[in-house]
């Protein structure tokens, strides 16, 4: 083992995530408040919880078939029905995975091959490139702006379409932007995809979380849903980010070929987080909504508060992020983001962790305590202060 | 509007223009509506949820359930006046099923209490019974968990 290298070029060739050394800053300091989490401050709601309990006292602890319990394949198709229009075959075109982390590799798996390529807007959710060439794909980045809410558009992504693209890979709602797609825009994108015969993977695990605008499902438009795998989740709407349940639906083939890596590499999904994740399904939404409001106000105080301590935030409207400009203060995203932490108590997250083009941006979450985000935007604001240019 | 006191109900030191932002509506809009709330006893009052265990002045407290007389034309709300008219009568319902008012009684003592109910309360004309129940332990006040309230456990970077 001397002479070659013990770790495969594939894993070799994926960049260090840049925010692992905050860790350790973090675990050095106290009292800080972090900005930096990317899931609810919610506690999964009790009857949901109580359901994963009571599985449990039923005795619940085996397998299930791979694709997922039926039970919970036919509520996800009868909701995926219910809010979009959309029409999945339970029995076939619904998988049950361990998030949607494990739908984005299982998605990649089935459709990439070597040298293919993927095309995907930026900032966007770190999964999104190591998984592409984890499967032996090229990921071709496509920045997005702030001037433009950071929606792709559509010419963009087709002037990078090669022979060589077999996927494109969306992420809206954003993670880091909170950006959102209109349908007009969606629409644009799904004309490109059919032009050029494109595989969609589209990652909406943040569908709920909307603020004062709808959200368009990709697969629900003309045409598209033969061409998509939808990625739905239980982690950001019911805040079961721990349980790791999530969706894959798409047409049979797709799926069958999802199902045959999910089999040999993870079998099935946990039985308790299935049980649980119908009862989210069966009797959440009360509880979806309440949190999607209270979101909403958190939202409305963290942009304000950017604007005025001068830091340029456009308006998200969805998932739980803001993503204001740092470029006021002359710092690179990685300095603002630890002198931040280091002098101000902050945990943020450096924008170019997502992407190149996310660099002059740091994402904030404002799934936090409206105590804990008034508290961060006063250190904030003697943060900048202290650092204008 | 109704976000608006949602969000009072939830925390009343909140302040108009912190409302404001929460909620989208115009300051002007969010001072003009609670104002009128005052005005109108649509917000009754601004009090705080105290925990007197902790200060070591715990009360005590007692839920009577109280059977009564029906009295031609005014029903039970004029017996139910005199009771509430008491201030050791802290909360005081009409109630379906055995019994028709629950009054919650609270006191320094336990004998405070019972003297209420026994010298006071009990033989009000059209009190036709009572029985007491002393509350032993509170575990969550007004939708509050009082104690080990359960703290997230989150991972504090997280992509």
């Amino acid at each position: 083992m001397k002479k070659r290298n013990v770790i495969s070029k594939r894993v070799r060739d994926i960049s260090p995530s840049g925010i692992r050394r905050f860790f350790d800053i973090l675990a050095s300091l106290e009292g800080v408040i972090s900005l930096g989490v990317g899931e609810p401050d919610f506690v999964t709601p009790w009857h949901i919880r109580e359901s994963g309990i009571y599985s449990l006292e039923q005795g619940y602890t085996s397998y299930t078939s791979n694709y997922g319990l039926l039970e919970l394949r036919e509520e996800i198709a009868r909701y995926l029905n219910g809010r979009y229009g959309l029409v999945y075959d339970p029995q076939k075109e619904i998988l049950i995975t361990v998030g949607v982390s494990e739908g984005l590799d299982l998605a990649m798996r089935a459709v990439i091959d070597p040298g293919d390529e993927v095309i995907g807007h930026q900032p966007s959710y770190v999964s999104y490139m190591p998984c592409a060439m984890l499967a032996g794909g090229r990921f071709v980045p496509v920045p997005t702006y702030v001037e433009n809410e950071f929606k792709v558009s559509a010419d963009d992504i087709e002037k990078r379409v090669t022979p060589r693209t077999k996927a494109l890979m969306l992420g809206y709602p954003s993670n880091p932007t909170g950006g959102v797609m209109d349908r007009a825009g969606l629409k644009k994108v799904a004309d490109v995809a059919q032009r050029h015969d494109l595989i969609v993977i589209s990652d909406e695990v943040y569908e709920r979380l909307v603020y004062g605008v709808e959200h368009t499902c990709f697969a629900s438009l003309p045409g598209m849903q033969e061409r998509t795998i939808h990625l739905g989740g239980f982690s950001k709407a019911y805040a079961m980010t721990g349980w790791r349940i999530g969706y894959a639906a798409a047409r049979e083939a797709i799926i069958e070929a999802m199902m045959k890596i999910h089999q040999y590499t993870i079998l099935c999904a946990p039985i308790m987080a299935q049980k649980a994740a119908i009862e989210a399904l069966r009797g959440g939404e009360p509880q979806v909504e309440e949190m999607v409001a209270e979101y909403d106000q958190r939202r409305r105080v963290m942009v304000e508060g950017f604007n005025s301590i001068g830091l340029a935030c456009f308006e998200p409207r969805g998932a739980f992020y803001a993503f204001p400009s740092i470029k006021g203060t002359g710092l690179s995203s990685e300095d603002f983001a630890e002198r931040l932490l280091l002098e101000g108590h902050v945990a943020v997250v450096p924008g170019d962790a997502f992407g190149e083009c996310g660099e002059g941006y740091v994402r904030c979450c404002y799934a936090t305590s409206m105590e804990e985000i008034e508290e961060a935007l006063e250190r904030m604001g003697r943060f900048v202060r202290s650092h204008r240019t | 509007m109704n976000e608006i006191f949602q969000i009072l109900e939830e925390d009343a030191r909140k302040s108009p223009q912190r409302i404001a932002t929460m909620t989208g509506i115009p300051l002007a809009k969010v001072k003009a509506a609670i104002k009128q709330a005052e005005r109108d006893h649509t917000i009754i009052k601004y009090k705080a949820i105290v925990n007197w265990d902790r200060l070591g002045e715990g009360q005590v407290v007692a839920l009577v359930e109280v059977r009564l007389v029906p009295q031609r034309d005014v029903g039970f709300d004029a017996i139910a006046e005199r009771i509430y008219r008491f201030p050791e009568a802290r909360s005081v319902y009409l109630m379906s099923g055995t019994y028709d008012l629950a009054v919650l009684v609270a006191g320094k003592t336990m004998q405070e209490v019972a003297s209420f109910v026994t010298q006071k309360l009990a033989p009000l004309e059209g009190v036709q019974g009572t029985v007491t129940h002393f509350l032993l332990k509170r575990y969550k006040e007004d939708g509050e968990v009082l104690e080990g309230e359960e703290r997230l456990k989150r991972v504090p970077i997280m992509p």
